[in-house]
């Protein structure tokens, strides 16, 4: 079978970094390949190479046994190869028809829109995909799952061969995403060859056919999924044994740190109580949108409360603010990290203070000393890679950023930690990391609370694990009695 | 622990080829020294053109030319780190001093009428900082308003006639001189250096460049982003308030038509000094460069005798250099840096 697509020898040069050296990557017609490594490993570099966002310095493309030379996105497109990128672009005021055809609208001869014709031929597209959206609904209104199906509808209606996707799943729960992998094979089975990039092994030994690993801009191998464990793919990736992922459970009996009561949400009926101990680390599960979140801020008075009692180490407490959480020792660690965690554009040691600009002050002024000592202590404890604390932290990598952010939290010496997807989109070197981080952080006697939609990382976390769904605490499970089966199954209100 | 360590995420490889030309380039990137080089390469060339730039009297208007301005440019650049900007600055200017001749002409005494037209920009302020927060009307038409509030208050207090015949005793703040430096001067150099000082090193002032860089991130950070911002624009407001006030104490009348498009004057100059229009990101110092810097073009305009009408347009074409320079050299460096994986 000729190869549908096929790079050789592929080498990128940045000033300083080689990005790329000497690659190779083969795709088959119909297979689902995925392309794994670090962050940092060049997986994103020789994509966007492949679909012309940039162009490699030597080696060659083939597309169908012809060389190609694709020099823009619009020329990758014609040929037939089509990315899906990690941020969506789809309009959200738009609707699924008008964003599935942007810039090739169907017009009448005074440049107007035939919106009959449009939604007709959106709902062709749709259906021949067995996408089950009506092409009227605003973008907006839809799950970030459906928006992705949208996005992948968009790049495959004009008669893709390729589709290379940049972590589709990470933002998706496990049901969403079992969706979404479900949809690809059926892409696949089509003869659409499909190039995956993910961090999440499970996934990838569910859905892909073969792997290709690169590691610090160089290939490592490609092998069938079906003659290889993800052990062995994680040592491709790391160059060495990273040992287990998770750190031993916790077993000590604490006192309880925070007790929840009667908390509702607004706009819910269900009203939520739990108990956090000293020690321990507390799992939170549930599907995107199950409320954990909001939860947590309503917690942290990040966000309102329709009614409910907060007692910390016993004695009933306001939380009206995220000030006064802090004041009383609550952290939390958001989800969206760029959005709601970071300063992107200040140094490392400038978003490390931001939770403690009084702690770094003698009298009304910033002191320089102080803050220097806080952000190296921390880089240095939480084994930051950075090239000094006046670095921009938008230059870090995302699982060093994630280091940062705990650091902040860790300034203000917390007793209660709340992490909201601790590990979302970081390599498994920094997870590992962050994981180990937890629990030493918690065997120091704070609480800590771990939002987490990667089923693996709740298990092997939690010392206990609540399950939510519609707003609503459903489920508790001690860790030895939690499996994903009852988690999943809990989780989906049954 | 195990740590890794992606390549792309190590600068020190490109600084490791730092030689003479990084380092200038490193500090052609502190917008502060790139002014200065190029204000004092302006400097040197008038006077060499027309002989008499670095002199005591037209060095001394220049300053007096601006020194209003730079007190209003603390404030403003306080605004712009914050994420929004003060479109109101001209009319709270004209309303200050208004209010300041009309408490004087009514007999008040001289501090308790300056502190009258402080307190018109005080409410201004304070009113525009509860809009922008608590209603959530964007600054630019929360300021918007403000500007036609603030300058319709003074027309109509004054039915638009300037107010002269003011004390004598109060004209010292703005024609004075304490050995042989304009007091008008002194208070204008006072306030940006206090200004700079709270913006780059007091706690409270630090709020502000947490505000503007990421105001989720800020709030959840423990930060009250409401009280941050109400409280820069009572500062913009009391700046420009007090700016009005003094040019009424130099110019001896209180013009309610006075200071039209100032607000624009300032914008720009901070933003030639290095405010992004995005937040997080400016000094006061900086500000005040782009404001000499403007000003020496402008001056240098007069001593070559370029007609006044072209002087709009230098200040046009500095601030989209400015500007553009600073987005392609950004560009550049994100290129040139290379986020294999970012």
């Amino acid at each position: 079978m000729i190869p549908l697509l096929e790079a050789i020898g592929i080498t990128k040069q940045f000033p300083g970094t080689l990005a790329l050296d000497n690659v190779q990557l083969e795709l088959l017609p119909g297979e689902i390949h995925a392309v794994v490594g670090e962050n940092g490993a060049g997986k994103s570099t020789l994509m966007k190479i492949l679909a012309g966002v940039s162009t490699a310095d030597s080696g060659e493309i083939r597309f169908e046994g012809h060389p190609v030379l694709a020099t823009s996105p619009r020329e990758a497109l014609l040929l037939g190869i089509a990315i899906v990128h990690q941020e969506l672009s789809l309009v959200p005021t738009l609707t699924v028809a008008e964003n599935i055809f942007p810039g090739r609208l169907p017009t009448n001869r005074f440049g107007m829109v035939r919106y009959g014709e449009l939604f007709r031929e959106a709902g062709k597209v749709l259906q021949k995909l067995n996408v089950a959206v009506d092409p009227h609904a605003a973008v907006e209104m839809l799950s970030i799952a459906t928006q992705q199906l949208i996005e992948i509808t968009k790049a495959l209606s004009l008669n893709c061969k390729v589709l290379i996707l940049d972590e589709p799943t990470s933002a998706l729960t496990d049901h969403e995403a079992d969706m979404l992998l479900a949809f690809l094979r059926r892409l696949a089975s089509d003869g659409v060859g499909i190039l995956y990039i993910s961090h999440k092994l499970n996934e990838i030994f569910a859905t892909a056919d073969r792997v290709t690993v690169l590691r610090d801009g160089k290939y490592v191998g490609t092998e069938k999924i079906s003659d290889i464990t993800p052990d062995e793919v994680i040592r491709m990736m790391v160059g060495r044994e990273l040992g287990n992922m998770y750190p031993p459970k916790s077993e000590r009996q604490g006192v309880p740190l925070l007790e929840v009561k009667n908390l509702r949400l607004p706009d819910s009926q269900a009203s939520n109580n739990f108990t956090l101990y000293e020690g321990e680390i507390l799992g939170f599960a549930g599907l995107i949108g199950s409320g954990r979140s909001e939860l947590a801020r309503a917690i942290f008075g990040a966000e309102p409360k329709a009614e409910g009692e907060i007692l910390f180490n016993g004695q009933a407490v306001t939380i009206d603010s995220p000030k006064k959480a802090i004041e009383l020792g609550l952290g939390y660690l958001p989800e969206d990290r760029k959005a709601a965690g970071l300063f992107l554009d200040m140094s490392v040691k400038l978003n490390m203070a931001a939770t403690v600009i009084d702690k770094v002050s003698s009298g009304p002024m910033v002191s320089p000393r102080k803050e220097r000592i806080l952000a190296e202590q921390y880089v240095q404890r939480l084994d930051i890679s950075t090239a000094g604390i006046e670095q921009e932290i938008r230059r870090l990598s995302g699982g060093n950023q994630q280091k940062a952010l705990v650091a902040k939290w860790l300034a203000i010496q917390p007793k209660i930690l709340i992490v909201d997807e601790p590990t979302r989109g970081i390599d498994v070197g920094a997870k590992k990391a962050i994981h180990f981080l937890l629990r030493a952080l918690a065997e120091s006697g704070v609480g800590v609370i771990m939002i987490s939609s990667e089923l693996p990382e709740v298990l092997g976390m939690s010392d206990r694990i609540l399950v939510m769904h519609e707003n609503a605490i459903v489920a508790e499970y001690h860790w030895e009695n939690a499996t994903e089966e009852k988690i999943i199954r809990s989780a989906s209100g049954n | 622990m195990v740590s890794t360590t992606p390549v792309s995420d190590l600068p020190e490889k490109n600084v490791s080829r730092s030689s003479a030309w990084g380092v200038f380039a490193r500090m052609m990137r502190v917008r502060e020294f790139t002014l200065i080089v190029m204000i004092v390469m302006i400097g040197i060339a008038l006077h060499l053109i027309t002989g008499r730039f670095f002199t005591t009297p037209n060095l001394s208007a220049i300053s007096l030319g601006f020194a209003t301005s730079a007190i209003m440019v603390f404030g403003m650049t306080a605004a712009l780190v914050s994420g929004g900007f003060d479109l109101s600055v001209g009319s709270v200017f004209a309303m200050g001093g208004v209010t300041a001749a009309i408490a004087l002409r009514a007999g008040l005494p001289i501090p308790i009428s300056i502190l009258c037209g402080v307190g018109a920009g005080f409410v201004a302020g304070l009113i525009s900082g509860l809009l922008i927060t608590k209603a959530a009307i964007n600054p630019f038409i929360t300021t918007l308003g403000m500007l036609g509030i603030a300058r319709g208050v003074s027309l109509a207090i004054t039915e638009g006639a300037p107010l002269a015949r003011l004390p004598e005793e109060f004209f010292i703040f703005g024609q004075g001189k304490t050995i042989d430096i304009p007091n008008l001067i002194i208070i204008a150099l006072v306030t940006i250096l206090i200004g700079d000082i709270l913006m780059r090193r007091s706690s409270a002032f630090r709020q502000i460049y947490y505000v503007g860089g990421n105001e989720e991130a800020a709030r959840l950070s423990g930060i009250n982003v409401d009280r941050v911002k109400i409280g820069v624009y009572v500062l913009s407001g009391m700046l420009a308030a007090l700016a009005g006030v003094l040019s009424v104490s130099r110019f001896t009348v209180a013009d309610p038509g006075t200071a039209v498009g100032e607000e624009l004057r300032i914008i720009a100059a901070c933003i030639i000094g290095g405010c992004s229009l995005r937040g997080g990101r400016g000094t006061v110092i900086g500000g005040l460069l782009g404001l000499i810097f403007v000003g020496f073009i402008n001056n240098g305009m007069i001593l070559l005798r370029v007609p006044v009408y072209w002087q709009q347009l230098s200040m046009g074409v500095v601030l989209l250099l400015a500007v553009g320079f600073d987005t392609l050299s950004q560009r550049w460096q994100v290129r040139s840096k290379g986020h294999p994986n970012s």
